[in-house]
């Protein structure tokens, strides 16, 4: 039985949404997704699915907080550790399997309510290696992009033509908080966070919530909705987070991993020629050139295509022409239903501003640091 | 009377190898949100107040902007008389950090007196909160249990919109 992304809602999309709480947030984006859908909260959906990690809620088993605002109170409601695209995952297996005819995922971040961010991200680091005091926790992704420039031969350059390209076309798109007209001089004359990482290159937070109604073919047809075909999903995860001196430095195996069973579920060989547009992991600078590579969508040394103009939304193969999360920000474990959120809206023709043609699309996300797991999806209308 | 095996002291565990002490920094500013900033401010004010599910007509306190049965959005405040009668009571012997406590600590669910209720509903507008003057003996022989009770406000100046701004509740 195909799966289908039948009903989409969200709220948010502010870098602080202080007059709603999350679980107001949750209510809101859910009666918006199953408006969306033609469903029943309390009627129609088998079960709910939703994607959250106790430190970033900052509250402890926060599983049970997850029911009541999207209508799984008393209902079969599972909750993933995880971004928002695994659980979409469990979803489709649940749809393909027979299991369940409707399924509702749910992803929300409140990063504004997180007073010490850099706390929180050094608690996810191994209590060994924490112990050395690492400085910015955002450090592994500099150790990425430095050994990504080295292998790629990309320049410092390349990475903000990236942060360009994204910041820029964020401009169109009204989910955007951060969204900037940005030049390369910009970029360049900035200090680096984490070198050779700007502010400009790092990703904001936004507060969001999204949540995502799943549902089989049958019941797609039945509700006469307007079904996007979700027609492969996978993740991986590499060698844990508390051994990061063993992950390959410089390019992302989980990707590419999660990106060869995706395909195969779709049934795609060769995915720059069999699909139309991607939203990509971007939410440092390099990781757009190195997801590209991973996926199969340039060969090695992608900055030489970007160069070219061929990821702009009016070049060969538009990548993240949502301004992806540069524009949109990061929202910890809703950055991939986020952009599952901009493809969907793409593959509808209701993406206003940011539209661009296309028939399938790939969406590839990731944890962000200090994880090394990713999750690809493969969508079409 | 000893127990087997000799007792480290907390200094000799730190410096044992495979000991790693970390404290963790983790600070959060939730937002109340709609519904529970309303009650809240409320609290502040000397008032209990609820919010009516217009589908339902259930009352609920806490209140929220959506009720989770019907999912459907809350309707109208209404304010409580504060009354009400002890549902459950226990007695806490041990604080949360794990000491003993000088005088043990009777809490309680207060089922609350609200329009339209009978009493005996499963469902209801209710209060998790301490209750003063009640004895052990009379949590656990359960002769607490449906007690006439009230809440006990701290002095409006100190009231600063918490549920602590309720001291406890207190028979009348």
């Amino acid at each position: 039985m195909r799966a289908a992304v039948l009903g989409i809602g969200w709220h948010g999309f502010r870098p602080s949404v202080p007059e709603l709480s999350f679980a107001e947030m949750m209510y809101e984006a859910a009666v918006r997704a199953y408006e969306d859908a033609g469903v029943e909260a309390r009627e129609d959906i088998d079960v709910f699915v939703s994607c959250q990690e106790d430190f970033w809620e900052g509250i402890a088993i926060s599983d049970e907080f997850a029911p009541d605002p999207i209508g799984g109170v008393m209902r079969p409601t599972m909750t993933v550790a995880g971004d928002g695209l695994q659980c979409v995952g469990q979803a489709f297996m649940m749809i393909r399997s027979g299991l369940a005819e409707v399924v509702a995922v749910e992803t929300h971040a409140k990063p504004s309510d997180v007073k010490t961010l850099q706390g929180v991200y050094e608690l996810a680091l191994d209590p060994q290696l924490r112990t050395l005091g690492p400085g910015n926790p955002l450090f592994p992704a500099g150790l990425d992009a430095v050994a990504y420039m080295k292998r790629s031969g990309a320049e410092r350059e390349h990475l903000a033509l990236v942060a360009v390209k994204n910041r820029n076309r964020g401009l169109r798109n009204a989910r955007a908080p951060h969204a900037a007209r940005i030049t390369i001089e910009d970029v360049m004359a900035s200090e680096p966070v984490v070198y050779p990482l700007t502010a400009y290159e790092i990703a904001g937070y936004t507060d969001v919530a999204v949540n995502v109604v799943i549902a089989s073919e049958r019941k797609a047809r039945e509700l006469k909705g307007e079904p996007v075909w979700l027609e492969g999903i996978w993740w991986s995860t590499e060698v844990g987070s508390g051994t990061m001196e063993w992950h390959e430095w410089g390019r992302m195996p989980s990707m590419k991993a999660a990106a060869r069973e995706a395909y195969r579920q779709a049934g795609i060989s060769d995915p720059r020629r069999q699909t139309d547009f991607a939203e990509v992991e971007d939410r440092f600078s390099f990781m757009e050139l190195l997801s590209l590579e991973e996926l199969g969508l340039a060969p090695e040394g992608a900055h030489r295509l970007l160069e070219a103009g061929h990821f702009d939304a009016k070049g060969g193969y538009p990548v993240n022409p949502s301004g992806g999360s540069l524009s949109l920000g990061t929202s910890f474990e809703a950055t991939g239903l986020v952009r599952l959120l901009e493809a969907v809206l793409q593959l509808r023709g209701k993406a206003g501003g940011t539209q661009v043609e296309g028939e399938r699309a790939i969406v590839a996300s990731w944890r962000g640091v200090p994880t090394y797991t990713s999750i690809v999806a493969v969508l079409s209308r | 009377m000893g127990i087997p095996g000799r007792y480290v002291k907390e200094e000799e565990l730190k410096r044992m190898a495979g000991v790693i002490e970390y404290k963790p920094t983790a600070k959060y500013a939730y937002s109340a949100g709609q519904a529970l900033s309303v009650f809240l401010k409320g609290l502040r004010e000397g008032k209990i107040v609820g919010r009516t599910c217009n589908s339902c007509r259930r009352i609920m306190v806490p209140p929220r902007e959506f009720c989770e049965y019907c999912h459907s959005p809350a309707g109208e405040w209404v304010e409580l008389p504060g009354t009400g009668r002890v549902e459950t009571a226990s007695v806490s012997y041990i604080s949360a950090r794990r000491a003993k406590l000088r005088e043990p600590e009777v809490v309680a669910i207060i089922r609350l007196d609200a329009p339209g209720y009978r009493g005996d509903e499963p469902d209801f507008p209710g209060i998790f909160h301490r209750l003063c003057g009640v004895t052990e003996e009379e949590v656990k022989g359960g002769k607490v249990f449906g007690a006439r009770v009230r809440p006990r406000w701290r002095p409006e100046g100190e009231r600063r919109g918490s549920i602590t701004d309720i001291e406890c509740f207190e028979r009348w």
